[in-house]
This record gives C-alpha cells, sequence and structure tokens, in this order.
C-alpha cells in the first residue's frame, strides 16, 4: 500500500469513527428535525437517542465536550434558554454511564427499560425548568407523543447502530 | 448485604459523574455544572453572559443556514413542481378574485382616505416607520416554540417588540435581537398573546397560538356570536401595533368549542419579511 493510500484509508476510517458526532451536530444544526417533524401525532428525539446509544456502548465516539456544545447549538437554533439541551443530554451521558458501570452482561431490551427511565427524568426535570422558571408553555400531547415515539424507536436505532458498530468500529478495528 | 448494594449505587454514580472516561477532556459533573451556570446567569439578564449568547447565536445562525442549505434546496424544488402542475387551476382562480379585487379596489380607496382624515380628528393616526425586508435564515418549526430567525439586526435598526409582516399580514413581533439577525415569535406560538378586534361586531379579544398553524380566540367578555369568516385584526390597544392589521378569518363559528383562527399568511412558506414599527403622527 503506497502511502498515499493509506492516509487515504486514515481519513476515511477517521471519517467513519466521527459518525456518530456528525450525525449529532448535524441533527441539532440542521433545520429539519425528526423532534419536530410536521407529521401530526408523529415525533422523535434523535439526539437522544444517539446520546444514549454511543455514550453507552462507546462513550468516546462523542465526547462529552463536544455533547455540551451540541446542546448550545440546539438551545439556539430551538430557542430555548441557553444551557438548558446541554443539561438534559448530559444529564442522560450520566446515566449511560451509569449504566454501564452496574452492566456486567448487556441486553438491549434492559437498555432499552433504562432509557425509558432516563428520558422520563430528563424530561421532567427539563421541562420542569422551563415552565417554572423560564415560564415556557409546553403542548402536554406534543411531548407525550414524542417521549413515546423517542422510546418506542430506540429499539429500532440500537439495531441500527449495533450493525454499524459491528461494521465499523469493531470488524474493521478502526 | 444491604449497605454493600448502597455502596455499589454510591461508587457507580461516582465513576458515572465525577470520573473523566478516556479520551474525554471534561468530567460529567463540570460540564453539568456550566450549563446551570449558564442557565441561571440567563435567567438573571447577566450582561456578559447576554453577549457571549449573541455572539454564539450570531455564529450558529449563520452555520445553520448552511447546514440547510441542501434541505431547503429540495424543498424549493419540490415546491416548483408542485406549483407547475397547479398552474391551470390557480390562473382561473386568480383571474376571477382579480375582477372582484379591481371592482373593490375603488371603493377600498375612498375609505382609506377617509378613514386616514377620521383618525387624524381622533389624534390615532399612526405612521409606519421605515420598513426592514428581512430574509428569513431559520424556519424550525418546534411544537414547544414556533419562530423564524431572520438575518437583520440590531445594526440595521431592528429593535425588541417590532411588528413583522408577511405582505400586509401580521405575522408576529421581534422577541430577540443580535448584532446581525434577531429571532421572530410567530403568532402560532403558544407563548404568543395580541390583542385583536373581530370585524363585523367590532368583538375585542386576544388571540393566542396554538403551537399548530392556527390561532385560538380567548377573553371575549361573554359568548359573542360571531358570523363565520369573519376578519380578525390588530385592535392597537397596549400600542404595540396600529390597529387594523389583518390577521385571519374565524373558521369556526360553534360557541361551544374554541374559536379557530386561519392566518392569511402561511407560516410554513416564508421567505421574506417586512419589520416595521409604529409611531403617533406628530403634527
Amino acid at each position: 500500500m503506497t502511502k498515499t493510500e493509506f492516509s487515504k484509508v486514515k481519513i476515511f476510517s477517521s471519517l467513519l469513527r466521527n459518525v456518530p458526532l456528525l450525525l449529532l451536530l448535524i441533527s441539532v444544526l440542521n433545520e429539519f428535525d425528526f423532534n419536530y417533524l410536521e407529521v401530526t401525532y408523529f415525533s422523535f428525539n434523535f439526539p437522544y437517542i444517539l446520546i444514549f446509544y454511543w455514550s453507552l456502548k462507546k462513550t468516546e465516539s462523542l465526547g462529552y465536550g463536544f455533547i455540551f456544545i451540541a446542546g448550545l447549538i440546539n438551545d439556539v437554533v430551538v430557542g430555548f434558554p441557553l444551557g438548558i439541551s446541554s443539561l438534559a443530554y448530559l444529564l442522560i451521558c450520566g446515566f449511560a454511564a451509569y449504566l454501564r458501570n452496574i452492566t456486567l452482561r448487556p441486553n438491549l431490551f434492559k437498555d432499552w427499560m433504562f432509557f425509558l427511565l432516563t428520558i422520563l427524568v430528563v424530561n421532567s426535570f427539563t421541562y420542569s425548568l422551563l415552565t417554572l422558571f423560564f415560564l415556557f408553555k409546553i403542548n402536554y400531547m406534543s411531548l407525550l407523543i414524542n417521549l413515546i415515539f423517542t422510546f418506542l424507536l430506540y429499539f429500532v436505532f440500537a439495531h441500527i447502530f449495533q450493525f454499524y458498530q459491528k461494521k465499523f468500529f469493531e470488524g474493521n478495528n478502526v | 448485604m444491604e449497605v454493600d448494594s448502597r455502596d455499589d449505587f454510591i461508587i457507580a454514580i461516582r465513576s458515572a459523574f465525577l470520573k473523566k472516561e478516556t479520551k474525554q477532556r471534561f468530567s460529567l459533573i463540570v460540564l453539568i455544572f456550566f450549563s446551570l451556570i449558564f442557565l441561571v446567569l440567563g435567567r438573571q439578564n447577566f450582561k456578559p453572559i447576554d453577549y457571549v449568547k449573541i455572539s454564539i447565536r450570531e455564529i450558529i445562525y449563520r452555520s445553520t443556514f448552511i447546514v440547510s442549505v441542501p434541505e431547503n434546496y429540495i424543498k424549493k424544488t419540490y415546491l416548483i413542481i408542485e406549483d407547475h402542475f397547479n398552474l391551470y387551476n390557480e390562473y382561473s382562480k386568480v383571474k376571477s378574485e382579480l375582477k372582484k379585487l379591481k371592482a373593490q379596489g375603488t371603493i377600498n380607496d375612498f375609505i382609506i382616505s377617509e378613514n386616514k382624515r377620521l383618525k387624524q380628528v381622533v389624534d390615532d393616526y399612526i405612521v409606519e416607520s421605515d420598513e426592514i425586508i428581512a430574509k428569513i435564515l431559520i424556519d424550525k418549526k418546534s411544537p414547544f416554540l414556533r419562530s423564524i430567525v431572520v438575518n437583520k439586526g440590531s445594526t440595521e435598526g431592528v429593535k425588541l417588540g417590532m411588528a413583522v409582516l408577511d405582505n400586509n399580514y401580521l405575522i408576529g413581533k421581534v422577541v430577540e435581537v443580535n448584532f446581525s439577525t434577531a429571532r421572530v415569535l410567530l403568532l402560532s406560538d403558544l407563548n404568543s398573546k395580541i390583542p385583536i378586534t373581530i370585524e363585523p361586531g367590532g368583538i375585542e379579544a386576544i388571540l393566542s397560538g396554538t403551537g399548530q398553524y392556527s390561532g385560538i380566540i380567548q377573553y371575549t367578555k361573554e359568548k359573542y356570536i360571531i358570523d363565520k369568516e369573519s376578519v380578525v385584526y390588530t385592535s392597537g390597544s397596549g400600542g404595540l401595533f396600529k390597529s387594523g392589521i389583518p390577521i385571519g378569518i374565524i373558521e369556526n363559528i360553534d360557541l361551544d368549542i374554541e374559536q379557530k383562527v386561519n392566518f392569511f399568511s402561511d407560516f410554513s412558506q416564508l421567505r421574506f419579511v417586512k419589520i416595521v414599527s409604529y409611531e403617533t403622527e406628530v403634527n
């Protein structure tokens, strides 16, 4: 393998390793957001799923600093008080780290149930802050629907991410 | 046994929040602490934090605009194709409407000048400031916050509370001003409350957003009978907007359910908006 070919492979593999981070940044920066789809009674919080999964399975793939910045970006784009999404994202990281510490034999179903507990606690905490301290009016029906679909779709995305992880993180030993 | 499990819990929590993971520069607790500082100081309107916020917003609004270019291009292409398919029907509709409007126009000219004269008599005549035409940078459709970000800010003379119009229809007001960008809270937002008049009948009420693409009538003194397709205008109460800016039409007239208002302007199709403020004319 020549030197240029080797550096090309290196760039490509580093890009593949950073796909979760790129996905996170694009999902908070882009106007298009699964969280705010124009479909009635369907929306889900993609960053929650992404952060929980990758913080649980591969902590170094996202990085707490980047998650903090992604939260700030999300607040600015959506118009929330600065710091609220960062807090939510970091709490999710905390829950994921706790689950990782206490788990001996990982099991997707247990992760899924723990994810439900995580989003319930994190959403309750952040939306309480929003309504009590920042006097935001919240559409609770939208919030509930968002929460249910975020929970349900974790299972689907976990399989996709697991496939990706096996293919590009472990398989190629990137 | 119980003490052991409690110890394990504490160790796991401590390890999760305090320990720095491999390749991590910060521990979780430090960053959570930073988030809380941002929140508390932001709530207290601490000046340095305000400047930091404005600078972050400036950078992020521009970045979002760039990141959203491909998506907006696809959306625009779809709309162009859709417009082409609907061209003939639209043409026929517009032709018949134009005929009606031409007839109405001559009557309107007389009414406008008469109204102007009468308002000067009661010292209520309000003039518009110079219009600021702004382009929409971000239009993120959140169920919790219906707002748009425009590319004009304090350097172009945009101030808090200025009215934002799409053609001649009111669509919202400025709620956040940065150096070269501003955020507009749309009338459809849950937090938006605008004093209005419903015509015919001159019924005073408050228009509140629903978080969707419509508004609802609130706080009428009693249940008035409102004609279907009555028009909703700004009432001018509070002095923020002048009276008579058209907003939308009443959709349902059932007294037992909330009166829904369909806005004249389609908030999902906004590209450019007009930012204006109103002041009383000095004679």
